[in-house]
Order: structure tokens, then C-alpha cells, then sequence
């Protein structure tokens, strides 16, 4: 029996989050080893593990795998979550690109100094509410389907509803003007692996809080 | 006989340049709309082309693309430089994302205040010589061929001689410690799409100037 994916991360979402999310969409079950410490990252470091010397890293399949997109590009491949053919895999990524760089917004919100997170939480408030939600819901209006690629579940929904989730959780209000991002939501949210996911004791990570942030400032030698 | 494929995009690398790399190392001519008032934004954004309202776009195969990633990756497959299974694909897009990273900082470098410039420059010469070239030089130690992945060229090899070429323009000794990407470089560099596109006169862009960066601030209202 192959051995389960392991992810080496500290304990809190920032840019592992989405690849947990996806393996558990796909109904993979996942070991995580949590850096605590600056001297975890530096032993990953020297040990050869990290090609670029960054973290996340996921074992899997026999290989150490580095880069976000390229672990979860791996993932939704092997599991069959990115489209039929090359066409759909474009618009999929078209549509994630766009899930990540909010991500980014969100993950540097996150661990700015507080004098700073005003200011960026209402940019990115409005690059949410006039930018990506209109886009996403425009593109679930032009085919009217319940996927947002190719009439099948595939990674778009699971990133776009990761996504939903956060916004949801910075200002309710923000998917009120969105019907049809409301009822993907839901929908995502009833799938067997996604459900399981979404209840307590899951690996699903909470948002950034004060203890987490200190010791991702540790780990990382951040200002 | 398809179209060929239209950039839309400032006159200068920024995020574009690696597709023009890569389109020319696939031997693709391509056709190319700079973006030079603000106006030509305004109305790119109007005609519901740009999908989050960003460049780079690209168009072609009757689709209209954003996302610099997402067009890369689809040219890799198209043009079969995106390895022989998911096996060897994961490392063509790990390989290549490690050097989209520091290209990036290249390009955002240009942005900053002139002493900051300097500081993050330097870093990126740093970064290359302690972190990424280290890391190419071990890849191409461990299994002695003459590409990154499969025995066989790819996006990740066009992308790895884009970033040498552009940390090279930085610091001309920076391969010094590093013979087999010296010998990559020289490699890569002759085939004959890339020669072609390393030849003046060709779509390749030239280092932001003072110019570049006063056109993108203006259009972007940065």
C-alpha cells in the first residue's frame, strides 16, 4: 500500500492550505509534520529536503515536491481534477491564477504589522468585491452549470470555494450581491470528502491568530 | 491556416517576456499590441478581454488568456515541452516556478525607490549564487544530461536560460562557480529557435529602463 502524502508546514494555513484542501477534496488522506521552530526549517534546510530552500514541501509518490503550483498542478492531475483536455486545463488555471494572487493579498494581510492591515484589508475588499467575485460569478452565469469548468467537479471549485470560505469569514456581506458563488458554495460544501473536511477535528487549519503569527515571525526570521 | 497567437502587453518584459521565450523556443511566430496610454487600458478592461482585469493577455486557439501561469502552461503542453508524464511534468513546473520566482523579483525590483532597487538586486544575485544555481548545478550533476528533465529539452530549460541571462546582466561572473550551467547556457542558447530569438531585431525585450517603468506606472496608476 503506498505510503500516505506528508506535508511539512508550520501549523496554520498559509500556502499549504490550498493543497490540503484539494487532497482532502480527492479524498486523500495526509500526514503533516508542523516546523515549530526556525532550527525545523534550518534541519529541512541541511538535510537536502527543500530544492529552494522553502517550505511548503509534500512527500509524495516518492518524490519531495516544492512550489505550490506545481505540488497542486501533481494532485489535481493525479486525481483527476483538472479538466478533460488542454482547453479546460487553461481556463482552470486561468480561473485558480486568479484564486491565488487574492490568496497572496490575503496571506501578506495576514502577517502585516497591524498599523498596516486597515489599509490593505480595504484594498483588498475592493479588488474582491469588484474584481474576482464578479468575474467568478459572471463565468457560472455564461454556462449556467454547477461546475465552474466543464460541467465536472475539477480543482476550480475546490480553490474558488476555499476561497468563498475565506471571504466569508473577513466580511459576510461580501458574497451577499452573488447568487450563483452562494450556491456553489453550498453545493461544494455537501460533497462527501469536502463536508468532512469542513467539520471539526479535520486537518482544515484556522485563520492566522496572534500565537501563530509570532512563530511564523520565528520560523521564517521575519521582521 | 490558424492565427498566430496575439501578446498584448507593455513594451518590455515585465511578466510577459517568459512567454515570448517560450513561444520562440517553440518556433511559434507570434504577433504583438502594446499597451501605451492609459486609455488603450481602460478600454482592453471595457471589452471584457482582460478576466480579472489584468495583462498579460494572450490570444489564441479561439480563447482569451490572463494569468502569466496559465499561459505558460498551456504553450508547454501544446508545443510538447512539458515532459512525458506527471512524473517529469512536476519537475518541469517546479523547476520552472523556482525560476519565474526569481525573475519576478527582477522585474518588481525596477519599481522601487533607487536605493531599495539596488538593495533587491543584489539580493536576487545572492538568492542565485546561494539558492537556485546551487540547485540547477546539482539537477544537471545528478543525472549528467544535457536538459533539466527526461533527457529531453523543455519550458523548464527555455526558463533557466531566460534567468541566467537576466541575473547575468546583473553580474556577469555569476555562472563562475557553476560549470555544467556554463556549458547548459552555451548548449541551450545554440539551438536554433533560441539563437534566432538571442539575435538583435528579434520580439526578446530589453531590460526595464526609466521609460518602461514611467509608461506602466501611468497606465496601472501605480
Amino acid at each position: 500500500m503506498a505510503a500516505k502524502p506528508k506535508l511539512y508546514y508550520f501549523d496554520g494555513r498559509g500556502r499549504m492550505e490550498p493543497i490540503r484542501w484539494l487532497l482532502a477534496a480527492a479524498g486523500v488522506e495526509f500526514e503533516e509534520e508542523f516546523l515549530e521552530t526556525s532550527k525545523d526549517l534550518e534541519k529541512l534546510r541541511n538535510d537536502g529536503s527543500l530544492m529552494f530552500q522553502q517550505v511548503p514541501m509534500v512527500e509524495i509518490d516518492g518524490m519531495k515536491l516544492v512550489q505550490c503550483r506545481a505540488i497542486l498542478n501533481y494532485i489535481a492531475a493525479k486525481y483527476n481534477l483538472y479538466g478533460k483536455d488542454t482547453k479546460e486545463r487553461a481556463l482552470i488555471d486561468m480561473y485558480i491564477e486568479g484564486v491565488a494572487d487574492l490568496n497572496e493579498m490575503y496571506l501578506f494581510w495576514s502577517i502585516s504589522p497591524p498599523n498596516e492591515q486597515a489599509a490593505k484589508m480595504t484594498q483588498m475588499k475592493d479588488k474582491i468585491a469588484n474584481c474576482y467575485l464578479p468575474a467568478f460569478e459572471k463565468v457560472l452565469k455564461s454556462h449556467g452549470q454547477d461546475y465552474v469548468v466543464g460541467n465536472r467537479l475539477s480543482r476550480a471549485d475546490i480553490h474558488l470555494v476555499e476561497l468563498l470560505y475565506t471571504v466569508d469569514e473577513l466580511d459576510p456581506s461580501l458574497l451577499a450581491n452573488f447568487p450563483l458563488l452562494k450556491a456553489l458554495k453550498a453545493r461544494i460544501s455537501n460533497l462527501p470528502n469536502v463536508k468532512k473536511f469542513l467539520q471539526p477535528g479535520s486537518p482544515r487549519k484556522p485563520p492566522m491568530d496572534e500565537k501563530c503569527l509570532a512563530k511564523v515571525k520565528e520560523i521564517f526570521q521575519l521582521k | 491556416m490558424a492565427a498566430k497567437p496575439k501578446l498584448c502587453y507593455f513594451r518590455g518584459r515585465g511578466r510577459m517576456e517568459s512567454i515570448r521565450w517560450l513561444l520562440a523556443a517553440a518556433g511559434v511566430e507570434f504577433e504583438e499590441e502594446f499597451i501605451e496610454t492609459r486609455e488603450q487600458y481602460e478600454k482592453l478592461q471595457k471589452d471584457g478581454r482582460l478576466l480579472f482585469g489584468q495583462v498579460p493577455l494572450v490570444e489564441m486557439d479561439g480563447m482569451v488568456l490572463t494569468q502569466t501561469k496559465a499561459i505558460l502552461s498551456y504553450l508547454a503542453a501544446k508545443y510538447d515541452l512539458y515532459g512525458k508524464d506527471l512524473k517529469e511534468r512536476v519537475r518541469v513546473d517546479m523547476y520552472a516556478d523556482g525560476t519565474l520566482d526569481l525573475m519576478m523579483m527582477i522585474a518588481l525590483a525596477a519599481f522601487k525607490t533607487p536605493g531599495e532597487k539596488e538593495e533587491n538586486l543584489a539580493l536576487v544575485v545572492k538568492k542565485a549564487k546561494t539558492c537556485y544555481f546551487p540547485a540547477f548545478e546539482k539537477i544537471l550533476k545528478d543525472h549528467g544530461e544535457d536538459f533539466l528533465v527526461g533527457n529531453k529539452f523543455s519550458w523548464a530549460d527555455v526558463q533557466l536560460l531566460e534567468a541566467i541571462l537576466m541575473v547575468e546582466e546583473l553580474d556577469a561572473s555569476v555562472l563562475s562557480d557553476f560549470p555544467l550551467l556554463k556549458a547548459f547556457k552555451t548548449r541551450i542558447s545554440s539551438i536554433p529557435t533560441i539563437k534566432k530569438f538571442l539575435q538583435p531585431g528579434s520580439q526578446r525585450k530589453l531590460p526595464p529602463d526609466s521609460h518602461y517603468v514611467k509608461t506602466v506606472r501611468k497606465v496601472l496608476q501605480l
